[in-house]
């Protein structure tokens, strides 16, 4: 095994141009549990620790630049606002020490369907900026997830930023796990709002192959809104449509049984936390209404 | 390869690093600092917690090559890096004159002399300890808290050290000596 | 060869120590645990060391055709190869009571993770690099994985040609033991009952999880013996087990206890104790091997899952009729202690209640699982979980209060076990209940904030799951019954010295066992016993090795009793040499050396009056006194192997539990909020560490209850969440507050009236939790744990 210490980003998308199976690690959670554990013996590690950008973030216009190795406690405590779905599902992620290392890089990278940022990604619409020394590029979050552990990368490309669209609405995230802290998710959902648009976004996690949207359910939801004149009236969601819209969501999954979960149970419980994100997100959208109004 | 970064203020060195060690293996195997446990390997228990350039974070989760000119504190520095604190808050005199008063207070004493920080006495006076293994990972993550959280609720306590599994006292004795040192902490300032 | 760096020393407590027993004295190795210098096995380091490191078997069940280890051979680096065929001596099995666990699989693997060869290298990589080298060809085996399966007619035997004590007398040879017991007539009995309640429950199996791995350092000595620093329950257990297959004579195998991170059974067996000292004396230099988390799995016995199948009566005014009841126990592979958690699981099996007529039996199976033997509560766990949930379903059928039902039935001192073994010291069951009843309510949703809810006081936590939707109250009550120390029989013993000497002016107590501190306190208990027993506030504890006779073991909630009794013996004796001594010295100078009775107090020796007669110092001159003796609890019979009847068990052991939980009803996520306990513990001889135990085995209840379970695949028998990733225990976000009720009534038969107590906790915690779930949600729930999809009927895949 050899250890690469890239200093620039220029150098690391050099090296890995030069070895293409070269593993990078940053914040090393999910890297060194499978070296520790003899999954993996990589012919090259390379640290992307000394890349200082890695760890930056800009909040933009529209949206919020992040760097790959921002780590999930800097999201939590300072992007709350901008993201806010992003922020609670970094709030869920394993333990505060691994919140200290881990970023979403590391999770797009593992693309596990487990990753607990996939769904809020999905949810507030997001691309991945990835590059080699062939060029820089911006991959959709919907055509980033290939397959289990798969995803859009070429092999010398790396993962530097990922481009999340500042939240114009209220989001939601919800993780089930067998314990309350440090633990891996059953199933995982978020929901975001989209008044801009009018539109509602989902993201589901452990639930199917990859993370996926349950568009049946956004299209759905986004007709009965806008027939309902929801967005404007900001009336309650009648619970017939918040039902509709969760057994949407429970078939849009295709899930399995393994050692934490049934697949039914994953199907229920999507179900369950899209109906009660969707209450949630929907209060809180009426809460601002009102006090919009009341202010104008 | 070789590694080299600072643990507990000292620089060091080692030698023949296999590229896919640990920090923690780094600190245990070669640096004859074994206070960093290694329970689970996986970053799923707690108990290796160090701090990585001041944040808390599992050492077995950190390839050695990643620490090179990095500073590391384990719990074998713990007391040394409490002390300092103090004394850069400025309230040294205090800190360090209710140091030994807690250690007065205490009636067991095996290294005799030995200072220990605020939350490592309360650890022992509370009963925190059992087996002991999951101990020095707590420490350095519940002193960490302290000092950011100088008045943590339960809940905050709880939340801080959800990444630190203990088997043997069900936390109730470690709730104890959080809340213990939390509150000689203000009584000091 | 020298000392290896992490070697034990004494521990001194210093002079400003005071506390006797009674007192919560605080560890005398706390000062060493806090600030990383206590070594435990793993941080064991010695120059020029090798790593050892074990190829498990990838199946359960299997013939090995070849293994090949000449590639894993040729790596350098690599010292040594063992299989075996290298086994030095025809001794090549060990086990706790029966010997069927090969040091290294032969010709065939019974459980997934079987160790099948051994390496030494220069690095943990070099050695892990070189065992995946051996190439081993099997040839898999049908796995037997239940009762069915082990007992169909055409099973294949787990082990064939049984020659064991147990062998002639069980109906089946994939049956380790049986244990009958019958008392009265149940069908009589049973005629008088008004409700009759059946149940089938499911125990899942529990591991440890301590969190310490198993860990060791082999040295090899010139003699050509070796001397093993070592994490265990049983130094001298080990001993026994090691030196044959070694062929090395018992003195000349050393063994010093390392420190050791939590047991909980899971170091009754031994684990990598031969590997070692084998890699060690083959190549001539010190061995550690250190398992990770994967391999610990592996590594130790786990708790026996259980099938258990009740049947109770009771009159319409609430009186028990009777009880039938069938254990069924999965042994997995080999016996470990398999026939004594048969036992225990059998004569328990009633609970803490007055039933006179029962038809009770119990099996332990082998199978092709994972190896299981002792956990905390061992066999008395799986029982009352099942006979607690019967008192539920018993209550609610008879329209009564689940606590007064037990209080009706609860047993007391005088009451016959089903063994019809009297039950000779206070059994306050009823009064446990009340206390634990009388606690006050945690108050009503405690997430609710001026800023919302609070996720972390809800269900699912910071997983954001539910803000108040869902979630529903409930409480649940149970009480267990635990035996103390080794019973059937067992001759059950302790060994402990005592030096008394005058060191820098001042009189210092040693004390020397060979008892293993696995965190326990025991160590801080000795300590006491002396200052209390000899008068001095200096007490060394002596580092625990076979220098010294054996302690017994860490188990059985039974070393502050044996052990502490031992200790307290030794310095009974001591005192009595010391007042010789002092009364030859200095009789004649006062007359109250003949005829007061005397003690030890302050450094001096006082009449029963307070008078001073000399200080230690001046008794003890430059002499020194020591004693080593062993000492045994009341000698206890076995069970008869038909009827179940003998005087099996020495003392017991009562704890109850009020459980109130929270249940988000929709995603089956539970938060259990407050588990209450009150325990009789005789006398607490340290409150503090008392709690600590109380606490802790509680938690531990708490954790099997809704999370932790080895998940085995009923096709292939191997194991599916090796890893803190997938098996569970409970974070501090999971764990509620623990208010504790000690009551303290004396055992006339114990040292100070004390009554062992750490197991009692894990029993009744349980099944507390459990009837608060069914509390909340009205189902009936007969497996434990429960998990979410047994709460929201989603158990079953819907593929």
């Amino acid at each position: 095994m050899d250890f690469l210490r890239p200093a620039s980003w220029e150098e690391a998308l050099a090296a890995k141009a030069e070895h293409p199976t070269a593993v990078p690690i940053a914040g090393g959670t999910d890297v060194m549990v499978e070296i520790n554990f003899d999954h993996r013996r990589p012919e090259y590690l390379m640290d992307l620790n000394r890349i200082g950008d890695l760890s930056e973030w800009e909040v933009g216009e529209e949206s919020v630049r992040l760097g790959a190795s921002v780590p999930y406690t800097a999201i939590m405590e300072n992007l709350r606002a901008e993201l806010p779905g992003l922020a609670l599902a970094s709030h869920t992620v394993a333990s505060p020490q691994i919140r200290n290392r881990g970023g979403v890089g590391g999770n797009l990278g593992t693309a596990s369907p487990a990753g607990d940022a996939h769904p809020a990604l999905l949810a507030a619409g997001a691309e991945v900026e990835v590059e080699s020394v062939r060029g820089a590029r911006r991959i959709p979050i919907d055509e980033f997830y290939k397959g289990v552990k798969r995803n859009a990368l070429a092999p010398d490309e790396l993962i530097r930023a990922v481009h999340v669209k500042k939240a114009d609405g209220p989001q939601q995230f919800s993780k089930v796990g067998t314990r309350n802290a440090m633990v891996i998710a059953v199933c995982a959902f978020g929901l975001a709002l989209h008044p801009a648009t009018r539109t509602v976004r989902t993201g589901i996690g452990s639930a199917a192959p990859t993370p996926v949207r349950a568009k049946a359910a956004e299209e759905f939801l986004n007709a009965a809104l806008e027939e309902g004149g929801f967005w404007e009236n900001g009336k309650i969601i009648t619970p017939s449509v918040a039902k509709q819209f969760a057994d949407l969501c429970s078939a849009s999954c295709n899930p399995i049984d393994d050692v934490r979960g049934t697949a039914s149970y994953r199907r229920h419980a999507v179900g369950v936390m899209a109906r009660r994100t969707l209450t949630w997100t929907w209060e809180s959208y009426r809460g601002t209404r009102r006090t919009t109004e009341g202010a104008a | 390869m070789r590694v080299n970064f600072t643990v507990n203020g000292r620089p060091q060195e080692a030698d023949d690093v296999w590229e896919g060690e640990s920090l923690l293996y780094v600190l245990r195997e070669r640096l004859g600092l074994p206070g960093s446990k290694n329970a689970c390997e996986q970053g799923e228990c707690g108990s290796c917690t160090v701090r990585l350039d001041g944040v808390p974070v599992c050492s077995c989760l950190v390839a050695a090559g990643q620490v090179e000119g990095r500073e590391v504190v384990t719990v074998e520095g713990l007391a040394d890096y409490a002390k300092q604190r103090a004394c850069a808050s400025d309230a040294c005199g205090t800190s360090l004159q209710n140091a030994q008063q807690w250690q007065a207070k205490g009636d067991s004493h095996t290294g005799e002399g030995t200072e220990l920080s605020p939350v490592q006495q309360a650890f022992i006076d509370a009963g925190a300890v059992q087996c002991g293994f999951c101990t020095p990972g707590l420490l350095v993550a519940a002193d960490e808290m302290l000092e950011r959280n100088p008045t943590p609720t339960d809940a905050d306590i709880r939340e801080a050290l959800s990444g630190n599994l203990c088997r043997c006292t069900g936390y109730e004795k470690i709730m104890d000596a959080v809340r213990l040192a939390a509150a000689r902490q203000g009584e000091a300032v | 060869m020298s000392s290896p760096n992490g070697t034990p020393t004494k521990i001194t407590q210093g002079s400003q120590t005071k506390g006797g027993i009674g007192e919560s004295t605080l560890r005398p190795d706390g000062t060493l645990k806090v600030t990383g210098e206590f070594a435990y096995s793993s941080d064991m380091w010695h120059e020029d060391m090798l790593w050892g490191q074990i190829l498990r078997s990838t199946v359960a069940h299997a013939e090995i055709v070849s293994i090949d280890t000449g590639e894993a051979l040729a790596t350098p680096g690599v010292y040594a190869v063992l299989t075996y065929d290298d086994l030095p001596t025809d001794v090549k099995n060990y086990g706790l009571e029966i010997q069927d666990t090969p040091v290294l699989a032969h010709g065939k693997v019974r459980h997934h993770g079987e160790p099948v060869a051994i390496v030494a290298a220069d690095h943990p990589e070099t050695a892990r690099r070189a065992a995946a080298k051996i190439r081993v060809d099997y040839r898999e085996l049908p796995v037997i994985t239940d009762e069915a399966s082990a007992t169909a007619p055409d099973a294949i035997l787990v082990h064939e040609n049984r020659d064991d004590h147990h062998a002639g007398h069980v109906p089946h040879p994939n049956i380790v033991h049986r244990q009958p017991i019958v008392r009265g007539d149940v069908a009589q009995a049973r005629e008088r009952a008004d409700v009759i309640v059946e149940g089938e429950y499911t125990f899942g199996m529990q591991d440890q999880a301590f969190l310490g791995p198993e860990s060791g350092l082999a040295v090899p000595e010139e003699d050509g013996g070796v001397h093993l620093y070592i994490a265990t329950q049983w130094l001298h257990s080990d001993l026994r087990q090691i030196a044959p297959v070694l062929g090395l004579p018992e003195d000349k195998v050393r063994m010093t206890l390392s420190g050791v991170g939590g047991a909980f059974g899971g170091r009754e067996d031994l684990s990598m104790q031969i590997h070692a000292c084998l890699l060690a004396l083959r190549t001539g230099k010190p061995v550690k091997i250190v398992y990770n988390r994967f391999e610990s799995f592996f590594g130790h016995v786990h708790r026996h899952p259980a099938k258990l199948y009740y049947e109770h009566g009771a009159t319409k005014d609430g009186k028990l009729t009777h009880m039938k009841c069938r254990i069924v126990l999965d042994g997995g592979a080999y016996a470990s202690a398999s026939p004594a958690v048969v036992g225990n699981a059998s004569s328990l099996s009633v609970g803490p209640y007055v039933i006179d007529d029962v038809d009770i039996e119990a099996i332990a199976l082998y199978t092709n699982n994972p190896p299981c033997g002792a956990m905390r509560g061992f066999g008395a766990v799986q029982a009352c979980f099942a006979y607690e949930a019967q008192m539920d379903k018993l209550a609610k059928r008879l329209g009564m209060d689940p606590v007064e039902f037990r209080q009706l039935n609860a047993m007391e001192q005088g009451t016959l076990m089903p063994t019809g073994q009297p039950v000779d010291s206070p059994a306050p069951v009823a009064e446990l209940l009340r206390r634990v009843k009388a606690m006050p309510m945690p108050p009503e949703r405690q997430w609710e904030s001026s800023e919302g809810a609070d996720l972390r006081e809800l269900p699912g936590g910071l997983s954001n799951t539910t803000h108040g939707e869902g979630v529903v109250r409930g409480v649940g009550y149970a009480v267990g019954i635990k035996n103390v120390g080794f019973s059937e029989g067992f001759d059950d013993y302790s060994t402990a010295r005592v030096r008394m000497e005058v060191v820098g002016g001042e009189p210092v107590a040693t004390v020397h066992t060979a008892m293993a501190e696995v965190g326990q306190g025991g160590v801080t208990v000795h300590a006491q016993i002396a200052r209390t027993e000899l008068g001095v506030t200096q007490v060394t504890i002596h580092p625990a090795n076979t220098r010294v006779g054996s302690a017994g073991s860490t188990s059985a909630s039974r070393q502050t009793y044996v052990t502490g009794g031992a200790v307290k013996n030794a310095c009974e004796l001591v005192r009595e040499k010391v007042l010789e001594t002092g009364r030859r010295k200095f009789g004649s100078y006062h007359p109250a050396w003949a005829t007061a009775e005397l003690l030890l107090e302050g450094g001096k020796v006082v009449t029963d009056g307070g008078e001073v007669l000399a200080g230690l110092v001046d008794v003890l001159g430059e002499d020194a006194v020591e004693v080593e003796e062993e000492w045994r609890h009341r000698p206890t019979e076995p069970f008869d192997l038909r009827t179940g009847q003998g005087n099996g068990h020495v003392q017991y052991s009562f704890a109850a539990h009020r459980a109130v939980v929270e249940v988000d009803t929709e995603l089956g996520l539970v938060k259990v909020i407050e588990l209450a306990c009150a325990q009789d513990v005789g006398k607490a001889l340290n409150p503090l560490s008392v709690l600590g135990q109380i606490q802790g085995g509680t938690v531990q209840g708490l954790g099997v209850a809704v999370m932790e379970e080895i998940i085995v695949d009923p096709k292939t028998a191997k194991v599916k969440n090796p890893s803190f990733t997938d098996y569970l225990i409970p974070t501090i976000l999971d764990t509620p507050t623990i208010p504790v009720d000690v009551l303290e009534l004396a055992d006339a038969h114990a040292p100070y009236g004390l009554r062992g107590m750490g197991e009692a906790p894990t029993l009744s915690s349980t099944p507390a939790v459990l009837a608060a779930i069914r509390n909340a949600t009205g189902l009936e729930l007969n497996r434990t744990p429960v998990r979410p999809e047994h709460l929201t009927g989603t158990s079953l895949s819907d593929a």
